[in-house]
């Protein structure tokens, strides 16, 4: 069975020895610790296991660890440096865009990939964007505002959220 | 001390931190990914256990042969929990669970594992009674005034039928737990709603004293009235663990399992009749009401809900046994399924009167118990009306819009108790001005470490960063379940008593520096001054008073049945909902969805109103979208999933607009929970505002466009 030994997960170079065909989600939570990243349903219906694919969200739960070896991986934890807090996690925080905080990284991860490839989305495009996560304690119209206000302010700085 | 302190909250216009938007104090943990939910437990020794359930609805296990998963390399341990003989009384019982070094081990030992069955009868639809046999127990006619003899005064009558079907918890973070079991001493971690009782439940299945069992939770990932016992897969985690020579063992459910077994909400059907005057009064009330709560029956929904004190009643319930997985408390329990029925059909009798519905709830308000709310409502319902553009927008019911797309709207109403549970609190200041909080609560992500915090550094007078706060612990003075929207008041009244008689101690060690007597010294601004200005010490010059390094240590205690002044009971709100239906796809679509809701003094509000809109969306979500579907012919769920069990996502839910309803009169009443009351009046409102647009009564929720067309083109639903 191909077995996978390094993968390239938040700017860094991570060992281990998995077999390919297991699932991105299992392997970032049992192998590499990165425990940010969510299983809400295990089938493609929550997004709560979003993860960046260079750059790309991707539902790790349906993403086998073979096909992303050699890609860029960025799980919530490797979003902003140790102690720090990415705008989009900044204005998550001030818009009380959370309750119990399960869907919480999955959210932030698509609002940061929204953002990259829709800097002033409407809120028609928050919703098509955002379609997919599920958030079941109902912070929908904070993650709204969360997303327009990291906008705002990335306009504000010129830069990308 | 001599004098019993005062506790009282200070006064509105004073507050410095409680009644401020503070930013949820983990959510830096939350947002960074950082927050370590039961789930995220992580260590090298640690073992994942997987069930085998049973895929019958009503069966008996002839047969369990756990040999070919105790071959299997990287076993540790396997649990018959359903031996041969036990009757399975629903799909998803748990019959065997293995613990292995992965959980793909686990999963494929388990599977291997060969289990018979003797197939026996089921039932599983409770929705036709006429099919339900020997599973209807009735419970009894109950009557009120004469019926009979209202009914044929009445100069208006309105008869409907109604129902609201199952619906899951499906909190995104499962069921399960990790437990420890070494030796006399049992380390659990859980993903509970109850972290203090945890131990005292799981403890006589395990023979282990209460005292040796640790139990640590610091987040959940959702609860909704699901999560408040150790369940069965607590004790087996426990035995697996055990027969692994003490490793910890994660048990979690799958989602699939969790739909089924993890806890649902009972279902509510009825047939009502209506009776009153032409100027909308009521004076009768007739229904004949079923529902299911799983096997033991159950679901019982107060009818008629709030507008109790009709003078004639006829009512008739009975309980339905069906072979599907037990209900669970599920935010508000009975109250949803009880709103739901009673305001379709005061709506119903409205259009039969070719009555304004409004004028209708508020004509009635005489009937509405108890009787101190009614001004509440009565003022509420102007309010809603106002922010929904009620006397703009509304029209007669089925005159509205000319084309395909119908705009309409309706009204639902919600009560709900509150209170506050039993708590302890433990405050703690240090000499070094450092300050301690410790509670043996949960957060479930309603705000509660922000709340207490907030609580404690008000009556310190403080900033919230100066206040360190520890919950998630049962070696923790005790708190009890986070259920019947009762933390908020149980926390915010220990702590504040705690603080209050933590702070007497602190002017007794300063007042002598001052000059003056404690009972003239107060907390302000980061000083203990001498009241209304004068002499003062910063708060670490007054810590420093306490000497040698010591500490002030002082407990205070929330008791439920005797709560003070603090908190109360009692929350009211009316909740509008505006909608469009398209009558060609059968889509409703949510435009505005207005709540006006009261719950006494509030401590955060931005934290209050997240609760609402959470509240809120949870309702559109069982209003438009989920519903337990069950397979006659093979008694299994056909929706155990995410994919089918379809849950309102960013786009389904419409504008929300909440109005809390801080009146100075609510404000004085004290702090009132929030969990619950909003979530009760969903399905009445969106029902009500369908049937107001499309001009005829869908009668079962959900609003999905099979049931709207079906309605529409008279076919039975
Ligand atoms: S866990 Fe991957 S989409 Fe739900
Ligand atoms: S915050 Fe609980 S699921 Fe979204």
């Amino acid at each position: 069975m191909a077995r996978i030994t390094e993968l390239e997960v938040n700017g860094t170079r991570r060992h281990l020895d998995a077999d390919s065909d297991r699932t991105l989600l299992s392997v970032l939570r049992d192998d590499l610790s990165l425990t940010g990243v969510k299983y809400g349903c295990g089938e493609g219906q929550c997004a709560a296991c979003t993860v960046l694919v260079d750059g790309a969200p991707a539902k790790s739960c349906l993403t086998k660890v073979g096909t992303v070896a050699g890609k860029r991986i960025v799980t919530i934890e490797g979003l902003a440096p140790a102690e720090t807090l990415h705008p989009v996690q900044e204005a998550f925080l001030e818009a009380d865009a959370m309750q119990c905080g399960w869907c919480t990284p999955g959210m932030i991860l698509g609002a940061v990939a929204l953002l990259a490839s829709s800097p002033n989305p409407t809120d028609a495009e928050i919703a098509t964007g955002l379609n997919g996560h599920i958030c079941r304690c109902g912070t929908y119209p904070r993650i709204v505002r969360a997303i327009r206000l990291a906008a705002k302010r990335a306009a504000k700085k010129g830069v990308h959220a | 001390m001599a004098n019993t302190p005062d506790y009282s909250w200070p006064p509105m216009e004073t507050r410095q931190v409680m009644g401020q938007n503070i930013k949820r104090l983990d959510g830096p943990q939350k947002s960074a990914g950082r927050a370590k939910y039961t789930s995220d437990f992580t260590r090298k020794d640690l073992l994942f256990a997987a069930y085998q359930t049973s895929p019958y609805a009503h069966a008996r296990v002839t047969k369990v042969d756990t040999t070919p998963a105790e071959r299997m390399p990287g076993v540790k341990a396997v649990q018959v929990v359903s031996p041969a003989g036990t009757e399975v009384q629903w799909e998803g019982t748990e019959i065997v669970a293995v613990a292995a070094v992965t959980e793909e081990i686990a999963t494929e030992a388990v599977g291997k594992i060969k289990v018979e069955y003797e197939v026996l009868p089921h039932l599983v639809r409770e929705d036709d009674l006429t099919k339900a046999g020997t599973h209807v127990k009735a419970a009894g006619e109950k009557t009120v005034g004469d019926p009979e003899q209202a009914f044929q005064q009445a100069e208006v009558t309105s008869d409907g039928h109604y129902g609201i079907p199952v619906v899951t918890h499906c909190c995104l973070e499962t069921h399960g737990q990790v437990i420890e079991w070494r030796g006399d001493h049992v380390n659990c971690w859980p993903s509970t709603q109850d972290v203090t009782r945890y131990a005292g439940t799981l403890a006589p299945n395990l023979k282990v004293p209460v005292a040796n069992i640790d139990v640590r939770m610091d987040y959940v990932g959702g609860g909704f009235g699901s999560k408040f016992a150790p369940d069965s897969w607590g004790e087996v985690c426990a035995r697996l663990s055990q027969k692994a020579g003490g490793a910890p063992v994660k048990l979690f459910l799958d989602r699939a399992t969790e739909q089924l077994i993890a806890g649902n909400r009972p279902s509510a059907y009825a047939k009502i009749k209506l009776g009153g005057k032409k100027d909308g009064t009521i004076t009768a009330w007739q229904s004949e009401s079923w529902a299911t709560g799983g096997v033991t029956g159950g679901g019982s929904p107060p009818l008629p809900y709030i507008i109790a004190n009709i003078p004639n009643q006829r009512q008739n319930h009975s309980a339905v046994s069906v072979n599907c997985g037990p209900q669970r408390a599920w935010r508000a329990p009975n109250n949803q399924q009880a709103s739901y029925l009673t305001c379709c059909a005061i709506e119903d009798f409205a259009a039969k009167a070719a009555l304004d519905p409004l004028e209708v709830f508020k004509t009635n308000l005489n009937l509405y118990a108890p009787e101190a709310r009614r001004a509440t409502y009565a003022w509420q319902l102007d309010k809603a009306a106002e922010l929904a553009e009620w006397k703009q927008l509304w029209k007669l019911r089925g005159q509205g819009s000319k084309g395909a797309v119908k705009r309409g709207l309706g009204i639902g109403f919600n009560a709900w108790a509150g209170m506050g549970h039993n708590s302890q609190c433990r405050a703690i200041i240090h000499a070094d001005g450092s300050v301690e909080i410790e509670i043996g609560t949960q957060d479930l992500g309603t705000g509660t470490r922000t709340i207490i915090t907030q609580v404690a550094a008000e009556t310190f007078g403080l900033p919230v960063g100066a206040v360190g706060l520890t919950i998630g612990s049962n070696q923790l003075p005790p708190d009890s379940a986070s259920g019947g929207s009762t933390t908020v008041g149980g926390v915010s009244a220990s702590t504040r008593k705690a603080s209050v008689n933590a702070l007497a101690k602190l002017y007794e060690a300063a007042a002598p520096a001052l000059g003056v007597e404690p009972a003239q010294l107060e907390a302000r601004g980061g000083k203990i001054q001498v009241k209304g200005g004068g002499k003062s010490l910063t708060w670490a010059e007054a810590c420093r008073k306490i000497g040698g390094g010591g500490s002030i240590s002082e407990t205070g205690a929330n008791d439920s049945r005797n709560p003070g002044g603090l908190i109360a009971a009692g929350a009211s709100g009316i909740q509008i909902a505006d909608v469009s239906v398209d009558t060609e796809t059968g889509v409703v679509k949510v435009n505005r969805y207005v709540a006006v809701q009261d719950c006494g003094l509030i401590i955060n509000p931005r934290l209050a109103e997240s609760q609402v809109y959470g509240a809120i969306i949870m309702g559109i979500s069982t209003a438009l979208f989920e519903q337990r579907v069950m397979d006659e012919q093979t008694g299994r769920m056909l929706n155990a999933d995410m994919e089918f069990y379809k849950l309102a996502g960013i786009s389904d839910i419409g504008d929300i607009v909440v109005h809390m309803d801080i009146r100075p009169e609510n404000d004085k009443r004290g702090v009132i929970g929030l969990g619950e009351p909003p979530a009760i009046a969903i399905c009445a409102a969106i029902g009500n505002a369908v049937a107001n647009a499309i001009g005829v009564r869908v009668p079962r929720i959900p609003m999905t466009p099979d049931h709207v067309l079906d309605t529409l083109d008279g076919r039975a639903v």
